[in-house]
């Protein structure tokens, strides 16, 4: 077995974040205890998330300019990848809060944020699959992605800034600007150099599981695509 | 712009020929408040601002779904012989946005006769609901045209037009609540009016640019 650079990249950079992720000394910030390890997976699935949907809206955009339906395909099956880190994104969230909140759930704004965002990508997958023209679906599926990646962006990026949250980087004039990914001092050199490789990694990862689901799609619908 | 203005002045007329629509809105709204009424009497601030936007985005929807469910196949290909899609799209904006506005006036005529006026600045509260009404109608105008082109009924339209239009609601119920007396961080309103109309402008802008890809057929 052959594997391409970046998918020997990825194993190791994986490997690497989940060994130190564990073993570090992380610095002591108020309540967070050792939870604070779960900035090494939790943050990860939203850039994911983001790097995944950006690539999904690309092949739309790519799509609508040549009407190569290969795009297409590849479009739909980013924005799934794209929901399965949501859905991660929101579950190793939900257990953090658990044991720093009190509660899986507590309706806070970012929290509510991500599910929404879950939300507009799973009405991509409900409006493709209301469609059995290949071509019809391809058309309509590109324009509501490109829509949808427009909402996306405030509604993650900007809107839960506005407000304050008991989620990290939430409380407003803290230093980071609310930043909701990397609060602040929080995060010393060493916690760093264990949270870009595993946010490398985890990139690498979603591209190579959607990669694996396009050639399988494209090798079942040979016979009907051929460009 | 003269092929906007004509295609407007159509949709208008047959407005005006068939007014089912309208009244049925009328109707549709003035019974949703009149049993809210009987349910609750007059609420308090916080839930008659939830109950308005919520009303009012149902009521949006239904003003708008028809635009591009009436068209009937044959049609489209008329409109697709004398104008441009950017033209058509941009009637449609127009006219969906003056449609919602008429759809609140209503709707808060009816919430103020019926469940009285906790809001304190009521003057800004209108300005709000016609705003937040434009931002509606706008975000459902394409995805109507969305529904029609996947030959769906309205329900599909409500499953992809829900989630996108979350981030404007909560825009619009968080400002609208400084309405109702709470105070609100120095420039955080200004920041949150600012962001609405952005979003709207951006609206505008991906239905111009994308509408004629789904036009085509």
């Amino acid at each position: 077995m052959k594997l391409s650079w970046w998918k020997i990249a990825c194993i190791l950079l994986l490997l690497f974040s989940f060994t130190a992720g564990f073993i570090i000394n992380v610095p002591y910030v108020g309540n967070l205890y050792q939870t604070i390890r779960n900035f090494f997976f939790h943050v990860p699935m939203w850039f994911g998330q983001i790097a995944l949907l950006s690539l999904s809206l690309g092949y739309s955009i790519a799509y609508l300019r040549s009407g190569r339906l290969k795009y297409d395909i590849y479009a739909a099956e980013f924005a799934k990848v794209g929901i399965l880190f949501g859905i991660l994104g929101l579950v190793t969230g939900a257990i953090w809060a658990r044991y720093t909140w009190g509660e899986y759930w507590s309706n806070d704004p970012k929290q509510m944020a991500a599910a929404i965002a879950v939300l507009i990508y799973f009405a991509y997958v409900v409006l493709r699959g209301s469609m059995t023209d290949m071509d019809k679906r391809a058309r309509v599926g590109a324009v509501y992605n490109i829509f949808a990646y427009f909402i996306y962006i405030p509604l993650i990026m900007i809107l839960p800034r506005m407000v304050q949250s008991l989620h990290p980087g939430g409380l407003e004039g803290a230093e980071g600007g609310g930043n909701p990914a990397m609060g602040g001092d929080s995060l010393d050199p060493v916690m760093r150099a264990v949270f870009w490789p595993s946010v490398f990694g985890w990139i690498l990862a979603g591209i190579w599981i959607s990669n694996l689901k396009i050639r399988f799609f494209l090798f079942t619908h040979k016979n009907i695509l051929n460009g | 712009m003269k092929g906007v203005f004509t295609l407007m002045q159509k949709d208008l007329l047959l407005e005006l020929r068939q007014q089912y629509t309208f009244w049925g809105i009328l109707l549709y709204v003035a019974s949703t408040v009149f049993v809210l009424y009987l349910a609750m009497g007059k609420p308090q601030a916080d839930v008659f601002n939830g109950l308005f936007w919520m009303i009012q985005l149902f009521v949006c929807i239904n003003a708008v779904a028809k635009s591009f469910l009436q068209e009937s196949k044959g049609r489209m290909l008329y409109y697709y012989f004398i104008g441009s899609p950017t033209q058509f799209i941009i009637a449609k904006l127009i006219y969906n946005a003056l449609i919602s506005v008429l759809m609140v006036v209503m709707s808060l005529a009816l919430f103020f006769f019926l469940l009285g006026t906790p809001v304190l600045n009521v003057g800004s509260f209108v300005g709000l609901a016609f705003l937040g009404a434009v931002s509606i109608g706008l975000v459902f105008t394409l995805m109507s045209a969305i529904a029609a082109k996947a030959q769906q009924n309205a329900a599909i339209m409500a499953i992809l037009g829900f989630p996108l239009i979350i981030p404007q609601l909560l825009l619009l119920l968080r400002i609208s609540r400084s309405m109702f007396g709470e105070v609100f961080r120095e420039g955080a309103l200004l920041q949150m009016f600012s962001l609405l109309v952005g979003l709207d402008v951006l609206v505008i802008v991906l239905s111009v640019v994308l509408f004629p890809f789904l036009w085509r057929e």
